[in-house]
């Protein structure tokens, strides 16, 4: 167990596990500090400014995100200096950032819109000044729409510290940075993976789905489309699989998915292709069947054969604790070590 | 060979240059000779030698810091002192060689200097007005010695302050330095054994120790010319610094634009390697070293340390927060000892002569000395080195000769994009780390631009800031876009369309900027424009309110008319115009088409020599 430091923001003290950030500390405690380059699974960066604040016995105007909490720290987040400065930091961003956002797919998910607010800034004092961006629409699932982007970092950090790949980076210098990839190509020219881990983390509008429907509710369960077991929650509406996200407590996963299972799990399950019912195959070709038959049927088939001329591979699709009981199956019930799966995907 | 062969070698060596047996001469060929045509030069020198028979050598040797007289060319011939010759070209050297080194007349005219007694009509070169207050500790052999050859540098005293440290205990060498007072010379004024000593008490290994030679400031050329013309002075305190905080590899990280300071450093390590003064038991001392070379791609913001080791590293030049420092947590996670080229420097200095000794010069805040490059509207541009504490004035009207052309000063900006202008009234500044920074300005790496009258201070501002918009790495809000807004709205105001409002725009942002910035960069970005409008305020109104630039460098408030009583009719300015805007038949007066002229001013400047019938006059309003 981590050793438990006090600290006291806003006059209210709070107890803080050591090693943790003044802003994972006040998050943690319900205190507000706007931040918006901060995300709890990625390393303390210190891009967007926002979440400065004053430490007692520590020069200027320190970044929660990015300073150690010490025990007797006692730390301002708002009033006087710092709200005019986080003002004026605010204002630079929303001079570049579209104002459609009604129309906007991070409508009321925005985090931009939640630090507005909490500042209640309810109009532009600085000019735009920057030119329109280009618009990657060249990834099936996702788009990358640089005009939302406010450069947090938080995308190309996912892809360099959690999976591993660094297809994007920020580009350029000064106000030409950019989200890019290699040589300035496509998204898909690029080394992505599509697992869309990015547009997860994007608190903004520049990385949104194709499909972008806010489902009615919510299932948990586990990603069917193979056997890593990844906890996954599924969205329903109208009947109908619409959205898919991760579950941060999966154990397999935590949090994290794959492009199949962020993007494909809703459209391989509700596929008119896919087989719903188990057919025979017949003198009229394959026919659908009840269970009870069709085991009927392969039991008595199983039984003309020695074991070891009988093998076994489950479905792709299948879960990890299926692939185990079909494992069961051929070396107790069938008696044969011919036992394989394909679900590795 | 052992060291003490080497030296008894290099003592013949340099016998052997200054009281030789055939003419030896020197050509200045740091880039700033090259720039000035010192390879032209060159040629000459040879092939005026092989026309006149005479058997002699030439070397290139770096720079004396006198870049205003550039290209230099030094001649030593047997019985005679060195002689330094300003401005040559090849038609000129190639006559000097002949009235020398065949006629024996040292030609006075063309002398800058006799190294040691005034002799022949010829003064002393330490007598020299731009010489002669200088203190020379880091560029201790610029220009005088040849910089690939190590002997050169061993005859002068080098490596013994090595050896110094090697007979010394790693703290005792750390307390020396600390004893010198010597200030990291990059800008920021860190104390450089404290420095170190954080970096030795921190129990992670390995420890590494960087030479931070990616010099960026517009108008800076300190650490190219030391280390074009003293590379091992340099590499002498690397090892030095290694040796002190218990490094096991070094990298100096220098810009890929200094080919030629990069070929010097390589020549020179591999020399050191030849005589085990880099490798592996370093003079039998037991101490192990490497060095590497690592070439920046031209970021202005890895200079900063954090995003430096970020870009050897391999990852992008982006700067972090700090803490952990780079004492604690540098180069691949570990203890790493960042010192800029002038720091590295003046260790061997002190390391050679003694803490003592370094600090005796200067202030007491600030030991030593320190480089500057004067550059900008001053008589004598080039490299110099003063005792800290030397006033402003002295150093631009003592050292650099004041303004050409009995233009009046205006103001002088130090510290690069990140300081200020410091105007005429506060020229009796001494130049310190605290002084500068108390009056809005700072220390920074060396750049010392002056302006005069002709420059405008809106304009001058509006520059800086553009460099800083190009080279802000993009990481955080207030630099990335704040500069931009605050560079827009100067631009506005030279372009006459400022506004009352716009003045308290910058103010506040500009301090929002110092305020929230990740580093110093940013952090110090708001500076020019923040201690023009302390010190200028006038010129700024001047431009908002009566769309005036009295600089006449903001075109848009500027144009030029013919005055019709003064005109000859000569047509210079016509032919001189660009722009096809001047008409006029020979003999009467011309005519300015203000819709076609683009502003260039070249009419004025022609016109200026013969009948001054062109002037500049206010735009107008609107």
């Amino acid at each position: 167990m981590a050793d438990i430091v006090k600290i006291v923001i806003d006059g209210r003290e709070i107890e803080a596990c050591a090693g943790a950030t003044v802003l994972e500390a006040a998050l943690s405690a319900g205190i507000y500090i706007p931040n918006l380059c901060h995300h709890p699974d990625l390393e303390p960066y210190g891009g967007c400014r926002l979440c400065i604040v004053e430490i007692a016995g520590m020069r200027g105007l320190p970044t929660a995100c990015t300073t150690r909490v010490t025990d007797g720290m006692t730390v301002k987040t708002y009033g006087g200096e710092l709200d005019r400065v986080r003002r004026d930091t605010l204002q630079l961003i929303m001079a570049n950032h579209p104002s459609d956002c009604l129309s906007c797919a991070k409508n009321q998910r925005c985090e931009l819109q939640k630090v507005t607010a909490y500042l209640g800034v309810t109009e532009r004092t600085m000019a735009r000044t920057m030119p329109e961006q280009e618009v990657d629409d060249s990834n099936p699932f996702f788009t990358l729409d640089r005009n939302y982007c406010i450069l947090c970092g938080r995308c190309t950090r996912t892809c360099a510290e959690i999976v591993g790949v660094g297809a994007i980076e920020l580009m350029g210098r000064g106000d030409q940075t950019r989200v890019g990839v290699f040589g300035d190509k496509t998204l898909m020219e690029s080394d992505c993976r599509s697992c869309g881990e990015c547009m997860a983390r994007c608190p903004v509008g520049a990385l949104r789905p194709k499909v972008n429907v806010v489902p009615a509710y919510e299932v948990l369960t586990t990603c069917p489309y193979c056997a890593v077991g990844c906890s996954i929650y599924l969205g329903m509406r109208d009947g109908r699989l619409v959205s898919a996200r991760g579950n941060k407590d999966g154990g397999a996963n935590r949090g994290m998915l794959c492009v199949k299972g962020r993007f494909g799990a809703t459209e391989f399950v509700q596929h008119p292709d896919r087989l719903t019912t188990p057919l025979i195959r017949g003198d009229n070709g394959q026919q659908p069947a009840d269970w009870d038959s069709v085991l009927d049927l392969v039991a008595a088939r199983f039984k003309s054969y020695a074991p070891d001329e009988v093998a076994v591979v489950p479905s792709s699709r299948t879960t990890n604790e299926d692939v185990y009981v079909a494992q069961k199956l051929a070396r107790a019930a069938l008696r044969t070590n011919n036992i394989d799966n394909c679900a590795r995907l | 060979m052992n060291l003490e062969a080497l030296r008894r070698s290099a003592e013949q060596e340099w016998q052997a240059l200054n009281h030789p047996s055939r003419p030896q001469i020197l050509i200045g060929q740091a880039t700033c000779g090259e720039a000035a045509g010192a390879g032209a030069v060159r040629r000459s020198v040879l092939d005026t030698l092989a026309r006149l028979g005479i058997a002699a050598d030439v070397h290139s040797t770096g720079c004396l810091g006198t870049c205003y007289c550039e290209p230099l060319v030094d001649i030593i011939k047997p019985g005679a002192p060195r002689i330094s010759y300003h401005s040559m070209t090849p038609e000129k050297v190639s006559s000097l060689l002949e009235d020398y080194l065949v006629k024996d007349n040292p030609c006075p005219d063309l002398a800058l200097g006799v190294w040691g007694e005034a002799r022949g009509g010829i003064p002393a070169l330490l007598d020299h007005s731009m010489l002669k207050s200088q203190v020379r500790i880091a560029l201790r052999n610029a220009g005088v010695i040849v910089p690939d050859n190590l002997l050169h540098y061993l005859a002068r005293g080098g490596y013994k302050g090595l050896e110094r440290a090697l007979s010394m205990s790693p703290d005792a060498v750390i307390a020396e330095i600390e004893k010198s007072g010597l200030r990291g010379r990059g800008g920021a004024g860190f104390p450089t054994g404290a420095k170190w000593k954080l970096c030795r008490k921190s129990r992670s290994v390995p420890k590494y120790v960087i030479c931070n030679a990616d010099e960026g400031d517009p108008g800076a050329f300190m650490d190219r010319d030391l280390l074009e013309s003293d590379p091992h002075a340099v590499l002498e305190g690397i090892l030095v610094g290694a040796f002190a905080i218990g490094a096991s590899h070094g990298v100096i990280y220098i810009r890929a634009e200094y080919p030629l300071a990069i070929r010097r450093l390589e020549s020179a390590i591999a020399d050191l390697h030849r005589h085990n003064l880099l490798g592996d038991n370093i003079l039998g001392s037991g101490f192990d070293f490497n060095l590497s070379i690592v070439m920046g791609a031209g970021v202005f913001v890895c200079g900063e340390g954090t995003a430096l080791t970020a870009s050897i590293m391999g990852r992008r030049g982006m700067p972090r927060t700090r803490p952990p420092f780079s004492s604690e947590a540098g180069l691949w996670g570990k203890p790493t000892s960042i010192n800029n080229v002038e720091t590295w420097a003046c260790v061997s200095a002190v390391m050679l002569n003694g803490a003592e000794w370094f600090a005796s010069y200067g202030t007491e805040k600030s030991r030593g000395t320190k480089t500057f490059s004067l550059a900008g509207k001053v008589r004598r541009t080039g490299l110099i080195e003063v005792p800290m504490g030397m006033s402003l004035e002295q150093i631009i009207f003592g050292i650099g000769g004041g303004i050409p052309y009995d233009k009046k000063f205006k103001a002088v900006q130090t510290g690069g994009p990140a300081g200020g202008c410091i105007p005429a009234e506060k020229l009796h500044l001494p130049v310190d780390y605290e002084a500068l920074k108390k009056a809005g300005s700072f220390m920074g790496s060396g750049g010392m631009i002056v302006l005069d009258e002709d420059n405008c201070i809106v304009e001058t501002a509006r520059y800086f800031l553009s460099f800083i918009v190009d080279e802000s790495c993009g990481k955080c809000v207030p630099c990335r876009l704040g500069t931009r807004q605050l560079l827009d709205t100067l631009t506005c105001i030279t372009r006459g369309s400022g506004t009352a409002a716009d003045i308290d725009k910058v103010l506040g942002l500009g301090r929002s900027i110092i305020a929230s910035s990740l580093c110093g960069l940013g952090q110090g970005a708001p500076q020019p424009c923040l201690t023009t409008i302390d010190y200028f305020r006038d010129e700024y109104d001047e431009h908002i309110c009566d769309h005036i630039c009295r600089a006449g460098e903001c075109r848009a408030l500027v144009a030029y008319a013919i005055l019709k009583d003064r005109c000859g009719g000569c047509g210079i300015c016509r032919r001189s115009c660009p722009s096809d805007a001047i008409s006029g038949e020979r003999g009467r007066a011309h005519v300015i088409d203000v819709d076609k002229c683009s502003k260039c001013g070249n009419c004025l400047e022609v016109c200026s020599v013969k009948f001054s019938a062109v002037a500049r006059v206010p735009a107008g309003k609107g």
